[in-house]
């Protein structure tokens, strides 16, 4: 396949790129498509906060012009994400009484992606009758809504593997949250098959000083009262090195060593910002809520061609609290990162938001 | 503090319900003197199943004490799988207001709450109180493993061998702590093993 096209200001992803995230790990993003890419950090220096907003259509272009985001690397991660199954199915696991949730997943993955990417995407119903298309994927499929017999998988891994980003469903009962599905292949460091049935607080507990700060109480108690048809959506960011989807803790002996290879050489190349776009949806059958994690890795070298981000990424990077970074896994690298970046930042004033200039 | 981790379970410890219409006991090694601390009434005891997998060096004691009490039942296993067994057994048979207690080690309590969860029991609701040593149950998150009473940190996976740091994340489903690659960015530079949960 050639390489895409620039993105035009409204994003609308014709072609796919063939890039690798393991072995030769060929994945770049194309010179059109680095405006596209959710730059987490709106201020110079890091701060945590659960930072919540409604999850509506935003800048065209962008990673949030659509709610269900498809782009030039769908085909490359839908490829990777077989692979992982393949490899270890546990990735997807659904506890029985999500059924009725994952009919509600699968209805709105399909409607969001074809309304927003007609191109790729039909979905037409008659009645209960139901036929998918899918382009890109060739995939062409009629079948009951409500009888997972008709259906190739079960209707969450089916149309989970034809939707970039992980995806975890979350059981609403007793006050809580239960992460009771999920098809998790490009995780950042935590395990869906040890997570699946814990509570929001306990799947949670490892991570550092939020729980001091309420952070997960004020969450927890917001997400109860979500209500549909009005998501919401935060992004969170960690970094990776060399674009790997998959750094699960169960491959970590295959990607840890990566951490050692950073050299003041090669770091703009192989040190990524890795952000996930994560919403969070009412279902209206099951009361669940879906819980997309749709990850975007950007290299530093690719980061710096915006001159605000160059200028940013430098600056949070120091402010970062110690806890953090080892909760990250930065340590080994955080300071050649820096190093780096540091010709970037001419010590101009940035503006604010997340957006380039 | 391992004490505030939130998705490691408290043992509050056991409490009778009175008005249960039946006790189960499940209890292991030292978990016996749980039980014979709560020293039940004779009605409650003419209510009380007790399940008991005895552990060196006081599992014959223990056994006397137990039957001391002169429950409806008291049985004795000869480990741990015919334990668990017999108490799905048990529970599937079980009526509306019967009661589960678990008393023994964590890992033991552990799999007693994943036999009751599949039974239909809300793991909250059953009383558990922690006996014994702190050895835990281990799942290798790399080959899924589960490594039994391992009291080391870190500690050797029996599965694939890597060197596991024992973290306190707990899995109720899995019954287990998780163990990570403590070398994985290093392969050798793991530390020695140290005596950590005795």
């Amino acid at each position: 396949m050639p390489p895409g096209s620039a993105t035009a200001a409204v994003h609308r992803p014709e072609t796919f790129l063939p890039g690798t995230f393991r072995d030769d790990f060929s994945y770049r993003n194309s010179p059109g498509n680095i405006p596209h890419f959710p730059f987490p950090f709106a201020e110079d220096s890091y701060r945590y906060s659960v930072n919540i907003e409604p999850h509506v259509p935003g800048r065209p272009g962008s990673a949030f012009e659509h709610l269900i985001d498809v782009d030039e690397h769908y085909l490359s991660e839908m490829a990777d994400r077989a692979r992982v199954l393949e490899e270890d199915p546990l990735r997807y696991q659904a506890l029985p009484h999500m059924m009725l949730a994952q009919w509600d997943v699968l209805e709105l993955l399909m409607e969001e992606q074809a309304r927003a990417y007609p191109h790729l995407f039909t979905l037409t119903k008659d009645g209960d009758r139901w036929r998918w298309i899918n382009r890109p994927m060739g995939i062409d499929d009629t079948f009951t809504f409500g009888d997972p017999a008709t259906l190739p998988r079960e209707p969450f891994d089916y149309i989970a593997r034809q939707t970039q980003g992980d995806h975890a469903i979350l059981d609403q009962r007793d006050g809580n949250l239960w992460m009771d599905a999920g098809m998790i292949t490009a995780q950042a460091d935590w395990s869906l098959d040890f997570d699946v049935g814990m509570s929001f607080h306990e799947w949670h507990a490892p991570v550092p000083l939020a729980h001091e700060m309420g952070v997960f109480d004020r969450a927890l108690k917001f997400l109860l009262n979500l209500r549909l048809g009005q998501p919401v959506r935060r992004l969170n960011w960690t970094m990776t090195i060399n674009p790997r989807l998959d750094t699960s803790p169960e491959r970590y002996p295959h990607w840890g060593p990566d951490r050692m290879t950073v050299t003041p050489q090669n770091a703009g190349r192989k040190v990524h910002l890795r952000v996930e776009l994560q919403s969070l949806w009412r279902l209206p059958r099951s009361n669940a809520i879906l819980f997309p994690i749709r990850g975007y890795l950007m290299s530093l070298d690719q980061i710096v061609t915006v001159p605000k981000w160059g200028r940013r990424l430098p600056r949070v990077l120091e402010s970062l609290p110690p806890e953090l970074v080892e909760y990250k896994g930065l340590s080994r690298y955080r300071q050649t990162a820096i190093d780096w970046l540091k010709p970037y930042d001419d010590g101009q004033p940035t503006s604010p938001g997340i957006f380039p200039d | 503090m391992a004490a505030a981790f939130l998705s490691r379970p408290v043992y509050p410890g056991l409490a009778l319900v009175p008005q249960a219409r039946r006790h189960i006991f499940a209890l292991e090694g030292a978990g016996a003197g749980a039980l014979t601390d709560l020293a039940p009434d004779a009605g409650a005891l003419t209510r009380s199943d007790i399940l008991y997998l005895p552990r060196d060096p006081d599992g014959a004691a223990q056994a006397v004490a137990l039957a001391a009490l002169g429950a409806a039942s008291l049985w004795q296993a000869p480990d741990l799988a015919a334990l668990l067994s017999r108490l799905a057994g048990l529970l599937d048979g079980a009526r509306m207001g019967t009661r589960l207690y678990a008393a023994g080690s964590e890992g033991f309590i552990g799999q007693v709450l994943v036999v009751a969860e599949a039974a239909g029991i809300d793991p909250l609701s059953v009383a558990t109180e922690h006996r014994g040593n702190r050895a835990r149950r281990v799942q290798c998150v790399h080959c899924k493993t589960v490594a039994e009473e391992v009291t080391t940190q870190p500690c050797a996976c029996p599965g694939c061998g890597l060197t596991l740091f024992v973290r306190d994340h707990y899995s109720r489903r899995l019954g287990a702590f998780q163990g990570v690659c403590i070398d994985a960015e290093e392969p050798g530079s793991a530390p020695a093993a140290e005596e950590a949960f005795r």
